[in-house]
């Protein structure tokens, strides 16, 4: 034993004769994490919120969250002199008079957007190979929540610094409350504290971006991370694999290695576009007045789709016992995302009552393996983007020479046909797939050799697969479809009557698929060669 | 006084001033007359100017303005537009339109500087109108207020034409287009004129002090370095979330993936 391993068993023992920290440590060190890249989406989310709180916290020490009237004296020139609020004053004193404090914000502004683009990413590996069914049902829920918070996060964010886009921003947030209906006008003054702008709601906003939220958000990843920790990681299929074990790699010292080189390298490729690409360049935005108004105003991407939706809305508005509705806001501001966000969160266990899948899953589904679910799943972005698409309508009018008219239409029409189509679409290809798949199992890869044999005819040769392959294209279980019980043994009529029916159409629906080879099949066609 | 008062009864002072006076009547004629003669020669040269373009709008214009420029179902009557409203439309290259759809778009003019100056006088010469300016005139570095004309852009021309001047969509096609790389007389008569779908902004609307302040800040945007690195456009949230999806998440993503590749 060289002196400095003495030394360090030293230091080891003395801790953990004090924290009998070495129990703990032994069995979570070795605790063991499989291994594929789409694992580590989820990382990126969590890198970019430690960048988010390093960088807000720089950006802290300079900006002044105050409405406050102001007379810009800084050196941006084209702005001097001008009445502005404190907020934006103090954040072009940010940009323009604190050493790397442009870098900073640009780090700051490109790391939620890319938080959020990941969360999405992430949540979509997630909703794509089941890892939200049994026992994660919580955690998907939880994620639910996370997404829902960042959306927020990120609009109270932007909305800081009072420049024209973002008061535009938080006019509209204003006008989504206000069609509330009978509160909605009430529940706006209670949170602008009066009349919009009034002098309140940039100190409120900023209280409730750098405290609350980020609270709720370390809480909640913490328990996430928690769950991640106590239920272990899902795992994709393969031999060796199997509902009981992990196969992969242990934290220490592979994943310690992996991971913490993962977070320098997001913190470098988010520094890098800091540095290299502008974003929200409020100083060309000019100071918030609510008279102003610049053509082509988007939110950030993650609220893309919500502007897509109000834009398209028709002008429906109705007059009922004094109140107006004004629908053209409220369907698509609130009910809609309301509808969406509640089924995502609710995914989980409307899946498992569909498909009567009750039971632990820690294997992934391969996508085309679920086609029902990854339908699902493709029709929902369908949907997502059309709407995104038609937040930046003006934008691709312009760029690529079109009528925005023209775009409304079509994204007022594809949001209702195109996301169903895709959902057919998708299935098909599913199963098409899986079918593909079979015929892999069944007759081995096509070479694209032909051969003559003696007596003149041509055939191809088929290369046998690989023992691994073929088990991991046979892997997957195919569960019968429930079937309607309408009476029972007795006669007795099922109480749960039509949901039961509903319940076994849906479960036909999920439980269409091609059915896989079995081994008698396989056998079969190895004994006819 | 003296030397009036001890000439006055001479017997040359009749004669002299007689003499005085012929000589600065016939001196006053002859720069009467030259003055007089060059005006003449403008005049002329007015009118054949108008002649000409009045030749050019014969072949390139009347078309659809009408042989006399009152105008046709197509195309809107020009009497009274005056030269300003010329010189934009044709120093730009709007006028003559290459297609008929939605509205005039800028490209290489048609007609040169002469040309263009012909067809303003011929327009002007039907019916007054705001007259064409020169870049000369126009003295918007010396007396514009690059802060006060962002003000003013922000409130009478970012709700059409972007924030920055990068131009933005209008209904059916038509859209306001960037006001980037437009020479300055070109910005004013806009303003004066109106042109296609844009108001007009006259000079008790915004002063011709005020549209320089404008011209002054548009400069301004235009020369203003990438402050913060690539500008991406100038058109805010949509291509900086393209940029975060692709570049950003695209990077990410393609270092996740070599981390998790088996070393061979």
């Amino acid at each position: 034993m060289s002196a400095r391993e003495r030394v360090a068993g030293q230091v080891a023992n003395y801790v953990d004769e004090r924290t009998g920290s070495a129990k703990w440590l032994k069995k979570t060190l070795t605790k063991v994490f499989p291994d594929h890249w789409s694992f580590m989406l989820g990382e990126i989310v969590l890198y970019s919120f430690i960048i988010l709180l390093l960088s807000g916290t720089f950006l802290t020490f300079w900006f002044d969250p105050s409405m406050r009237e102001v007379e810009y004296e800084g050196s941006y020139e084209p702005l001097s002199g001008l009445k502005m609020s404190a907020a934006y004053a103090s954040t072009l004193h940010i940009s323009f008079d604190v050493r790397g404090g442009l870098l900073m914000r640009q780090i700051h502004h490109w790391a939620a957007l890319i938080f959020m683009a990941a969360m999405v990413a992430h949540l979509m590996r997630v909703f794509f190979t089941g890892a939200f069914r049994k026992p994660r049902e919580f955690n998907w829920i939880i994620g639910v929540g996370l997404l829902t918070l960042g959306i927020v996060e990120g609009f109270l964010g932007y909305s800081l610094p009072d420049d024209l886009l973002s008061g535009t921003g938080i006019r509209i947030a204003e006008a989504i409350i206000q069609a509330l209906p009978v509160v909605g006008s009430y529940l706006a003054y209670f949170i602008f504290g009066g009349a919009f702008p009034g002098e309140m709601f940039i100190q409120r906003i900023y209280v409730v971006h750098i405290l609350l939220i980020p609270g709720i958000f370390l809480a909640l990843i913490t328990a996430h991370l928690m769950l991640v920790w106590y239920q272990k990681h899902t795992q994709y299929p393969g031999p060796g694999r199997t509902e009981k074990n992990v196969v992969g790699y242990p934290l220490m010292p592979v994943y310690m290695a992996k991971a913490g080189g993962f977070f320098f390298i997001v913190f470098g490729v988010t520094a890098f576009l800091g540095a290299f690409a502008s974003i929200n360049p409020l100083w060309l935005y000019g100071p918030y007045t609510p008279g102003q108004i610049s053509a082509g105003s988007q939110p950030d991407w993650y609220m893309g789709w919500l502007d897509g939706l109000v834009r398209m809305a028709p002008p429906l508005e109705t007059y009922w016992f004094g109140y107006t509705i004004s629908w053209n806001i409220l369907i698509p501001g609130l009910i809609i995302p309301g509808i969406i966000f509640t089924g995502m969160a609710l995914y989980p266990f409307i899946e498992s009552w569909m498909t009567g899948d009750k039971r632990e899953h820690h294997l992934l589904d391969r996508p085309r393996n679920a086609p029902n679910r990854t339908a699902l799943g493709a029709m929902s972005i369908t949907f997502m983007l059309v709407a995104l698409i038609n937040g930046g309508n003006d934008l691709i009018a312009t760029h690529f020479d079109l009528s925005i008219n023209q775009i409304m239409w079509f994204t007022r029409i594809g949001i209702i046909v195109l996301p169903p189509l895709v959902f057919v679409i998708t299935k098909r290809i599913c199963l098409s797939l899986q079918r593909a798949d079979r015929e892999l199992v069944l007759h081995g890869r096509e070479t694209g050799r032909l051969v003559m044999l003696p007596h003149g005819e041509f055939i191809e040769v088929h290369e046998p697969l690989s023992p691994q392959r073929a088990y991991l294209l046979t892997q997957h279980e195919q569960l019968p479809a429930l079937e309607p019980v309408a009476a029972d043994a007795n006669g007795v009529r099922n109480p749960k009557g039509a949901k039961a029916k509903i319940q076994a159409r849906l479960s036909r629906a999920n439980q269409e698929q091609i059915a896989k080879p079995t081994p008698k099949e396989v056998l079969e066609i190895e004994d006819h060669h | 006084m003296r030397f009036i008062s001890r000439y006055r009864r001479h017997r040359f002072a009749g004669p002299f001033l007689l003499l005085a006076g012929l000589l600065f009547v016939g001196i006053s004629y002859t720069v009467a007359q030259a003055a007089s003669e060059s005006a003449v020669l403008n005049t002329s040269d007015k009118a054949t100017l108008i002649a000409e373009g009045k030749e050019i709008f014969a072949r390139g214009c009347s078309s659809c303005h009408g042989l006399n420029a009152e105008g046709a179902g197509i195309a809107p009557s020009l009497i009274g537009v005056g030269a300003a409203s010329v010189d934009f439309q044709v120093a730009t290259g709007r006028m003559p339109m290459a297609d008929m759809s939605h509205q005039a778009m800028r490209k290489e003019p048609v007609y040169n500087e002469e040309e263009t100056a012909a067809l303003a006088a011929y327009v002007a010469s039907l019916a007054p109108g705001p007259a064409a300016v020169t870049n000369e005139e126009l003295a918007w570095e010396r007396s514009g207020d690059t802060a006060e004309g962002g003000e003013l852009f922000r409130n009478n021309c970012a709700m059409c034409h972007n924030f920055a001047g990068q131009g933005g969509a209008l209904t059916q096609g038509k859209y306001a287009p960037t006001v980037m790389g437009v020479e300055p007389k070109h910005i004013y008569e806009a303003m004066l004129t109106g042109p296609q779908a844009m108001p007009v902004f006259s000079d008790s609307v915004l002063t011709p002090q005020e549209k320089l302040s404008i011209i002054k800040w548009i400069k301004h945007a235009e020369n203003e370095p990438a402050l913060g690195g690539a500008a991406l456009g100038r058109v805010g949230p949509v291509t900086e979330g393209l940029l975060a999806w692709t570049l950003g998440l695209g990077l990410l993503i393609g270092v996740a993936v070599w981390l998790t590749t088996k070393a061979r």
